[in-house]
Formats: C-alpha cells, structure tokens, sequence
C-alpha cells in the first residue's frame, strides 16, 4: 500500500485556535478525546474490578460474617452519600450542556458545585471512618505494632449504641477496653478468632474500594478544578468543549462505582423493614 | 574490516523521497537537552525508550550471566542461595516488565505508528511522554529496590512467600512494577486512539499493514490486562503491611486467590511480548521476498483472537495447584485453541515466502531464525496445554526452555529484526550488513545451545530456581551456560556496529529495502519532524509491489 | 559427571510408560512439524532467492484449501492430544480405592512422612513395589511441591488444606524427590529419596525401629486431647458419634453459626476432620450443639494426621473408655463400660 499521486494538501488551512497540531480537524479531535477518555475508563473498570473479584469470593466464603460485619455501616451516612453523588453527577452534566451552548460562567460554576458535593461525600466519609477508627473497626497495626482491629470492641460499642438509641439519648460512652475480652481470647474459641478474621477481612476490603475510590474523587476534584478555571477563561464553546464532556464521563463513572460499592457493602444483610 | 559491501541495491521501483532543502529531520533540527527530554515527537520518545530498555536489558542479561555461572557446578559455589534467588527474580522482572513487554511497542511502535499510517503523531502525545517518565520512574524505583537488598520472591511473587515470609524489599519493587505498569497502560491506550481515529484518508481497517494490527492486539491485551496486576500488587502489599489475611490462610485467606489473579494479567503478558515480533515478522517477510503476505485477512484476524484467546487460558499455570480436574480440562481445552492462530501465521509466512524474490539482509536472517525458534518455542508449548504431561513438566526447566524459546528466540529475536529493518529510517544510515549477519548467525547458534538442553533437563525432573542440584544434571547444565556465553557475544555485538553505524555509517536513501508501506515510500531516511510533508492519500491493500509509480513528495 | 548422566528418565511407576507414550507422540509431532517449517523455509528461501532487483514476483492473496487444511489438521492433532491427555491425567489424578496411605507434610525446607505403620522419615519416602501408595500432603508454612520424576507425579503442597497424589512403584531403587515450587532460600535442598523396595524388604524395614503405628499415637491424642470426654460413643455423649464415620456422607445443620436446609450433607473425607478438628463451627453434625472448642495451636499438623488416621480406623463399638489405657485398637473388646462423667 501506499499512496498515489493523490496527496490533501493541508498547509496553508486555517487553524483554529483549538486545534492541535498533530490532528486535522477539531472534529477528529474531539472523536480522539471521547474515544480516548472511554479507553481509560474501561481500564480503571478493570481495576476496580480485581477488588470487586476478592470482594466477591470472600462474600460467598464468609456470607454470614460478611452480612454481620456490613451492619456495622452506617446506611443512613451511605445512602446519604449515593444521594449526594448523585447530585452531583446532575451537576456534572448540567455543566457539560453549559460548556456545549458556550455558557462559559456557568460552566464553571457548576463545575464548582460539582466539586462541592465531592467534597460533601468525603466529609460524610471522613465521619464515618472516624468513627470506625474510635471502635476499632479499622485492619493494621497500631504505633506499637499491636493489632489495632478489635472486632469484640466493635460489637461491644454497637450495643451500647443501640441501647442508647433505644432509650433516646443521642450521646453514648464508648465502652473501656479493658471491659472487652481480646479477640482471640480462648473463652471465645475458634469461633471468636474466625468471626475477628473474616469480619476484619470485610472491613479491609471496605477501607481499600472506598479508599481507592476516594482517591479517584481527589484526582477528580484537581482536573475539575483545572476545566473549571479554563471554563472562566472562555476556553471552551461549542466547537471546543471536549475536556468538560470528558471530565463529565470520568465523574459520572465514579458515581457509577459508588453505585457498585453501596449495595454491596452496605447492604449485605439488610432486610426491607430491618 | 571486510570491505565487501553485502548492502541491498536500492529497489528502483520506489524512488527516493526527497526532503527538505536544508536537510532537517527529527533528529537534528534542534539540538538542545531539553528538546530531546521534553519531547512530544513520538520518533523521539522512541528512541528515549530504546537507550533505557536497552540498559535494562544489559542489567538483565548480567543477571542471566550470574545465574549461569552458578549452574556450572552441582554445587552452590558461585553466589549464596539468597543472593542466587534475588538474581533470578531480578532477571525475571527486569526482562519482562522492563525490556520485553516495552520494547518493540514502546520503541518501534512509538517510531512507526503514526508513520505507517499516515499521520503527524499519535493522538496523545503528551500522554505518550508521560508514559515514558513513567516507565523511567518505574525503572529508578525497581532498581532502587533491588540496590536496597533485592527481592527473593521470583517474578510471580507466590503468596504466602511474599505476603509474609519473605524478608526483601517486595513493596518497593511492587511499588516500581506499579508505576511500569501505567507506563504500559497508557502506551496501549495511545496506539488504540490512534489507530481509530488517525488514519490518512483512504486507510482502511483492512488496508493497514500487519505489524498495525498486531500493535493494535498488543495494545488491547496492555489496556485490559495491566489494571489486574497492578491491583493484584497493591493487594500483596496491603496484606504486607497490614498482615490483615486476604491470601495467608493462617488468617483466613486463600493463597491460590493470588496465583489466579496474578495469571489473569500475566498470562496475557506473554501475548503482549509476542504479538509485536509477529506483525514485525510479516512486515519483514512481505518486503524481503518482495510479496504480499499470505492470508492478509486470517493474520490479522489471527492477531485479535490471540489477544482475546490469551484472556481465557490463565489456569494452565496452576494445574498442579490443587484445582478442580473439571477446570483442568476446559482449560487445557482452552489454551490449545491459542495455537491455531499461531500455526495460521507460520504457514503463511512460508506461503508468502513461496514464488517470491527473497533477499538475505540482516533483517531477514532474523526473520528466518524467528521462524525456526517460534515454531519450536510454540510446539512446546504443547506438551505443557496437555494435561498428563504437564503434570510431570510443570514447575522444571521444560518450562524454562519453552518460554525462553518463545520470548527470546521469538521476541527478541522479532525485536532484533525489526531494530535492523527500520534502523535505515530511524537513523537515516546503514549498518554493515557483514557484522549484522555475523551477529545474527552468532546469536542462533547460542540461543539453541543455551536452551535446547534444558528441555530435556526438564524432563529429567531438574526442577527450576534451583542453584544447587544433583550430579546427574550437571553435563546439561554446561551445554547451557556454553551456549550462554556465545549467545551474549551475539547480543552485545549490535551494540557496536549500530552504534558505530548511528555516527560513521553510509547514509541511507529513503527505502533501501524496497519496502511498500508509508514510511518506506513517503518519508525521508530520518523523517522530518512531522514525518510528511503532505499527507498520503492511501488507494490499495498493502504490500503492492505491482506496477507502481509512487509518490514523488518534493517540497 | 559423566557417570551419572543420562538422557531419559527412569520409568519406575505404572503412570510413567503412558505419560512418555503421550510425550513421544508430542515429540513426534514437534519434530515433524518443525522439520517441516525448517525445511520450507530454507527450501524456499534457496528455490526463490532474489536473481534480478526488477522481478516482482506475482502477489498470492490465498488459498481456501490449503488454509483449511492447515488450520483443520492442527485442530485435529490438538484434539487428539487434548483427549490422550486427559486420559492420562485422570490416570495420574484418580487413586485407586485400596491405596496405601502415606502423609507427608513440608515446611521450610524438609518433607516430614509418616506410615500409616508408624514409621516416620525426613526427607526419605520408602515404599513397596506393585502396591498403591496415596500421599496426603499439606504444609506448614509456604507452598511447596512434591515431586518424583521418575514417577511423572507431581503436587502442590498448599498451607491450609490438604491436597494428595498417588503412585504405584514398579522398580526397584533410589529416585529423587524435589520440591519444586520456590519456597524461599534452601529450596534446592528440599530433596530427598525415593526408596523402592521389594514387598519383603519393606516389611522388614517396616518392622525396624518402627514407632507405634499411626492410628494408635492417634488413639493416644483422642484421649489426651479429651475427644474422648465428648464423643463418647454412648447415649450420654454430647457430641456425635465418630465410629464409621469416615467418607460417609453426613447431615449438618449449620454453616459458620448460620442455618442451612435441612438435608444437607456434608463429605467426611480427611479435610472435613481437619477442618472440624480446627474449626468445629465450619459444618456442624444435624442434631448436636455447636459446643466444640478449637484445636487451633494445640496439635501440629502431624499429630492431626495421627488423629485423622485413628478416627478413619475406628469402626462400630470400638471409641475407647474416657480413663484407661487401653491396647492397641485391634485389640479392643465390643462393650464400651458405662463409666460417668467426671
């Protein structure tokens, strides 16, 4: 193969403003990007994908610890959270029509917005991890290399919780943990070192996909943060608004895997009516 | 120095291209550091990646040099068994994650994919420099690592080994294997844009040539592949370091759980390191018989199902692990359905070669030891897809002289052939093709002494990552370390007389080999820093010989 | 070194002449096909070496039949090689029922075995010619793997579970045993010897310095480790009956302390032991409470071996009284006296 006396001639052509060099029209561009961005998004599929593979033979392994340790989540905090990222997915792609009609100043603010109910569901998830880490619930060694996981602890605070709720009083102590047998203290037997195990195994998975996806919204929040400054500069219109479309596709993608990660890691176990 | 020039006499029915006036091409239009480290040329950025994985693979070599002394003797005599297992793991991960896997993508595939078909870059070019630094990065942390001490868990870091018992420095180099592994990831996602979305007009799916398509294959396997090893790493480490029980079964963890994901990514690994040498071995086989390859169609379809087929056999690695003969046989089943494609291709190689006008340049010497050494490497292949004599070969040298025939007699021996093809157009000078015949004929003589001896070492029972073993394998063994020797003369030998050929040697025309596609007959030997002067128009399948009158691109 | 070189393996098992039938077809067919690829190619590369630069040799785009054929007669060799070679490693998977049983346990860098006889080796295996032999495997610390060339067997020996091969030894002599999965420094020097020997010879050296057989060191644990105390055999027991129960098929009623249909019946095969033995939540007996402690840090992996063996070896009537020493289990009367519980 190769080519005739027929060859294009493209020097001399106007080139917009937008156009890179290496591309010969913006609409080549901007198919490059999408297709580009969609690529990307198929990999981090399979990234998140190894976790969900370990979450879910270690589910079917331990089915009723897995469903025992869920309910130590919160899924009132996670459903508020599935809102909130949903929200702004609405944001996301009410910034994205923005940026295709050439509303740059509220392209931009929506963009903002966005970054604003990220940072609401980390906030959400920030309480939540914190409370994990006060009972324990957290897999790893302490500073002085002891185990930090302390599953009897957890259940322990759990009840406490549920007593006071019962009573009304919002406020509970947290209980001494020198009240609290060890995990593998012989009383408990095998059972007791099991149910610390496969539960602290839950917990692990938890903190890495929640953690993993964490990062994911920090990375979003810095390119977000950067298309919303060139949005207030007038970068983008109607020929040229591939990075806003693009940086809608990765948010919504990340909403698409909290999506994933609510059901199965609040959920497990939860009943209508429970 | 022989003065016999054995050099090919340009084919006129391409004529030379000519450039520019002032003779600027990529290479000397601007001199300066910075332009070569802050590069967006995708020539450029090949030829960054060529120096670093070159130095990789000196390192590597070193290391399989160490490992060969010790096999010597029975006894353990040259290195200590810690520091024999750090040099073996160390081999292992240096060859395949930082030479194989990148090298004729990361080198070749940067330099000719925008040139094959027709464009000015590839679609991302910064992100093409960034996968370069990270590759660097990756490469500085995994040295780092094995300056610390080393790791002793072999290249597949088998839990629980690696997860708890081992006491080297696994987190850093999972940390550098990381890194590389994004490098890789975002190579494939490049070449994948690219392809799509800049061909010249005219360049249809089914007129691209070969080796595009089989970069394309690569390129799909790096995308969907890599992901899974770098979460599987970051897993082994989390357990490292929080001891928390996701693959030690002290802690209720399953340490098989690790062996399948860690061969789900790598086992399409290994078809990331063949796939390349093959579109390379049709681009080299088409232009030095002067033919159109065989079957155009099925190879390229070939290439594909290879990808997809290596996606679904990764269990043959763990037949001996205890799971289920059920598994077993689907996917043993499975893993011979790879073959097919790979058979397909040698026969119409041969088909392509039949009735054509073959010429004997180094590239195709290459190319003929690439045939023999893949075709070997791939039937042997067949005694491990078979389940009863998998059972007594798994996990012994067999094993080892079956993937080193593929990887380097095939890979490299691919990657070989296609650095002296392209070398003309790369550097814009010609290498002499005495020492490159020379060293061509040196390196298969070596190859075949060093590893066709383990085979049947391997079916003796001497299992692998041994460094000390008994008298009776010890004949073998030095047959191996022998041919070892003459097969480093052949590697490094290259070293010279490119390098010699880069500064002092015959300037090249544009096609000195007569090759038919894009950046034979419409660049300049080196191209201009964006390769066309103006874009090609493409009318015709690939590898035409017939009847041409060629684009004369003058500016 | 020239002495004890050799080119070809010993067959010594009953598997290894049909794992090398299979491996010389697959030789055959290697070396035809690449005899075959090495001859065309320098056939052709001789019959159309380039004799003008201005002949351009006429383009071939294909061939249905000859594409068919060498795509179908491959299928067709693999297939053959597919179905030989599962018939093969069924053969070297599957032991028959009657096989002598062996353990053996590795662990960084030794292999542990034990006769059912009670016989104990590190890093020896002596067996019998013309008799099955069964090896259950497990480890204590790493993966390893057992492996005896001269047999053509090999497994994995995997922490955590229990996993077997088998043989039958059809020549006499000394073969090697390697470990070979890499277990971490020493690995090369997990090997050791594979004795076969006549059936008389075994026995002899099966009466030498031979410990109390497996099953009664086991018989010695169940009381000691007060498996007695429970499973008592008798009305009064608070746990299920261990007589005969071996590779029968058991009812359960929960999994992990969770509820399951009723009906459901779990395998009692050596892992099931262990794993009752370590974790007696995993599948509780249908109609007993789950008020089992662990043995989890109480018993090395051999002295579980020795247990197991026991309760396969303890048929009806024969669970041992709660305090006495008694002889060996053959030995045992019927009647079990009706002692209370202290």
């Amino acid at each position: 193969m190769s080519a005739t006396n027929e060859t294009v001639q493209d020097h001399g052509q106007h080139h917009h403003k937008d156009l890179a060099h290496h591309f010969d029209t913006l609409e080549q561009q901007h198919d490059a990007n999408t297709l580009g961005m969609w690529a990307f998004l198929l990999t981090e599929v399979l990234f998140f994908g190894g976790l969900f593979a370990a979450y879910t033979i270690y589910r079917y392994k331990y089915s009723a610890m897995f469903e025992e340790a869920s309910n130590h989540l919160d899924i009132t905090l996670g459903a508020t959270n599935t809102v909130i990222l949903i929200l702004s997915s609405l944001t996301m792609a009410l910034a994205v029509r923005c940026s295709q009609t050439g509303n740059s100043l509220w392209t931009g603010r929506w963009l903002l917005i966005t970054i604003a109910f990220g940072l609401m569901f980390l906030g959400v998830k920030y309480v939540e991890w914190k409370h994990d880490y006060h009972i324990h619930l957290m897999p790893g060694k302490d500073w002085s290399g002891k185990d930090y996981w302390h599953w009897q602890y957890a259940k322990k605070a759990k009840d406490m919780e549920t007593e006071a709720h019962k009573k009304g009083s919002a406020e509970h102590a947290l209980p001494d943990r020198k009240d609290v047998l060890a995990d593998n203290d012989p009383s408990l037997g095998v059972r007791g070192i099991q149910e610390s195990q496969q539960a602290r195994l839950f917990f692990l998975l938890y903190f890495c996909m929640t953690s993993l996806h964490a990062l994911h919204m920090l990375v979003g929040f810095v390119l977000i943060g950067i298309i919303a400054y060139f949005a207030y500069q007038g970068a983008y219109s109607p020929e040229y608004y591939s990075p806003v479309e693009n940086i809608g596709l990765y948010w919504h993608f990340v909403d698409i895997v909290w999506i994933f990660l609510f059901p199965l890691l609040y959920l497990l176990g939860a009943h209508m009516g429970h | 120095m022989a003065t016999v020039s054995l050099q090919s006499k340009t084919f006129d029915k391409f004529p030379d291209v000519v450039g520019r006036q002032d003779d600027t091409n990529y290479l000397n239009h601007d001199h300066s550091i910075t332009s070569w480290l802050f590069t967006l040329d995708h020539k450029r950025i090949g030829l960054l990646y060529l120096v670093t994985i070159t130095l990789m693979f000196l390192l590597g070599g070193a290391l399989a040099g160490a490992i060969r002394l010790e096999l010597l003797t029975p006894k353990g005599d040259f290195l200590t068994a810690d520091t024999y297992n750090k040099a073996f793991t160390a081999h292992g991960i240096i060859m395949l994650f930082f030479f194989l896997i990148p090298s004729i993508p990361a080198v070749l595939g940067n330099f000719l994919v925008p040139l094959m078909i027709g464009a000015k870059d590839v679609a991302f070019p910064r992100l093409n420099l960034l996968s370069f630094y990270l590759y660097f990065a990756g490469s500085v942390i995994a040295l780092t690592a094995l300056l610390l001490g080393g790791v002793d868990t072999g290249w597949t870091f088998y839990t629980p080994f690696s997860s708890t018992y081992s006491n080297s420095y696994v987190i850093v180099m999972a940390v550098g294997l990381f890194v590389v592994g994004f490098s890789s990831i975002l190579t494939g996602l490049n070449f994948i844009i690219t392809v799509h979305r800049m061909r010249c007009p005219g360049l249809t799916w089914f007129r691209l040539p070969l080796f595009i398509w089989s970069i394309y294959a690569t390129s799909v396997v790096q995308l969907l592949g890599t992901p899974v090893i770098a979460v599987t790493l970051g897993l082994l480490g989390v357990e490292r370091t929080l001891g928390v029980g996701i693959f030690d079964p002290r802690l209720g963890g399953d340490p098989i759980l690790f062996q399948h994901l860690f061969w789900f990514y790598s086992h399409p690994a290994v078809y990331i390191m063949i796939l390349p040498s093959l579109g390379v071995t049709s681009e080299v086989i088409a232009t030095f018989s002067r033919k159109n390859v065989f079957g155009y169609h099925i190879i390229a379809f070939s290439s594909i199902a290879i990808a997809v087929f290596g996606f679904i056999v990764w269990a043959h690695h763990m037949f001996t692990t205890g799971i289920s003969p059920y598994a077993a046989m689907v996917f043993s089943l499975l893993t011979f359905s790879v073959a097919i494609p790979s058979g397909i291709k040698v026969f119409s190689w041969l088909a392509t070669m039949y009735g054509g006008s073959i010429s004997f340049d180094t590239p195709m010497i290459y190319a003929f030891g690439f045939l023999g050494l893949f075709t070997i490497g791939g039937l042997t292949g067949l005694f491990l897809s078979t389940l009863g004599t998998d059972i007594h070969l798994h996990d012994t040298y067999f094993i080892v002289a079956h993937f080193h025939y593929i990887m380097v007699g095939g890979a490299i021996m691919g990657y070989m052939a296609g650095i002296h093809y392209w070398w003309p157009k790369i550097t814009g000078k010609m290498y002499s093709e005495f020492w490159g015949k020379l060293s061509a004929g040196i390196t298969f003589i070596g190859f075949n002494f060093t590893f066709f001896p383990q085979f049947i070492l391997g079916y003796l029972g001497m299992p692998r990552r041994y460094y000390e073993y008994p008298d009776e394998f010890q004949v073998l063994n030095v047959f191996s370390t022998a041919g070892a020797s003459i097969l480093a003369i052949g590697y490094s030998m290259p070293l010279f007389y490119m390098t010699y050929s880069f500064f002092f040697g015959e300037k090249a025309n544009s096609n000195p080999y007569g090759g038919s596609t894009l950046e034979w007959t419409n660049t300049t030997s080196p191209p201009s820093p964006h390769n066309f002067e103006q874009t090609p128009v493409v009318t015709e399948e690939p590898y035409h010989y017939h009847g041409k009158e060629a684009a004369v691109v003058s500016h | 070194m020239f002495e004890e070189f050799k080119w070809l393996p010993d067959q010594a098992s009953t598997v290894a002449p049909e794992v090398d039938m299979l491996m010389l077809f697959i030789v055959v067919v290697t070396v035809v096909i690449t005899a075959l690829v090495g001859a065309l190619t320098l056939g052709f590369a001789i019959a159309f070496r380039r004799k003008s630069e201005s002949y351009i040799p006429a383009p071939w785009f294909g061939c249905i039949p000859l594409e068919i054929g060498w795509t179908l007669i491959p299928v067709g060799i693999c297939l053959v090689m597919f179905s030989w070679g599962v018939k093969v490693y069924s053969n070297i998977v599957i032991p028959p029922a009657d096989a002598m049983e062996l353990y053996a346990v590795g662990r960084q860098w030794m292999w542990k075995i034990q006769h059912p006889e009670g016989q104990r080796e590190i890093n020896a295996l002596h067996v019998p010619i013309g008799r099955p032999v069964k090896v259950t495997l497990t480890s204590e610390d790493v993966i390893h793997c057992f492996s005896i060339p001269a047999f053509r067997v090999k497994q994995d020996v995997v922490p955590g579970r229990y996993s077997s091969l088998w043989f039958q030894a059809t020549k006499a002599g000394t073969y090697q045993l390697f470990c070979s999965e890499y277990c971490g420094t020493e690995h090369s020097r997990m090997i050791g010897k594979v004795i076969v020997m006549e059936e008389a010879d075994y026995q002899k050296w099966l009466s030498e310095g031979a410990e109390s057989g497996q099953a009664l060191q086991g018989r010695k644990l169940y009381t000691k480790l007060q498996c007695v105390t429970c499973h008592t055999g008798n009305a009064e027991a608070k746990a299920p009956n261990l007589e005969g129960i071996y590779r029968k098929h058991i009812p359960i009623s929960h999994i992990d302390g969770v509820k399951i249909k009723d009906g459901t019946k779990v395998f009692a095969d050596d892992s099931y032991i262990r794993e009752s033995i370590l974790y007696p939540n995993a599948k509780v007996a249908a109609g007993w409470e789950s008020i089992m402690p662990t043995y989890q840090g109480l018993v090395t992996e051999e002295e579980l071996l020795q247990v197991i063996a026991y309760i396969k070896s303890l048929n009806q009537g024969q669970t041992p009284p709660r305090t006495e020493e008694t002889p060996t289990p053959a030995t045992i009367q019927n009647k079990v006296p009706n002692k209370e519980v202290n």
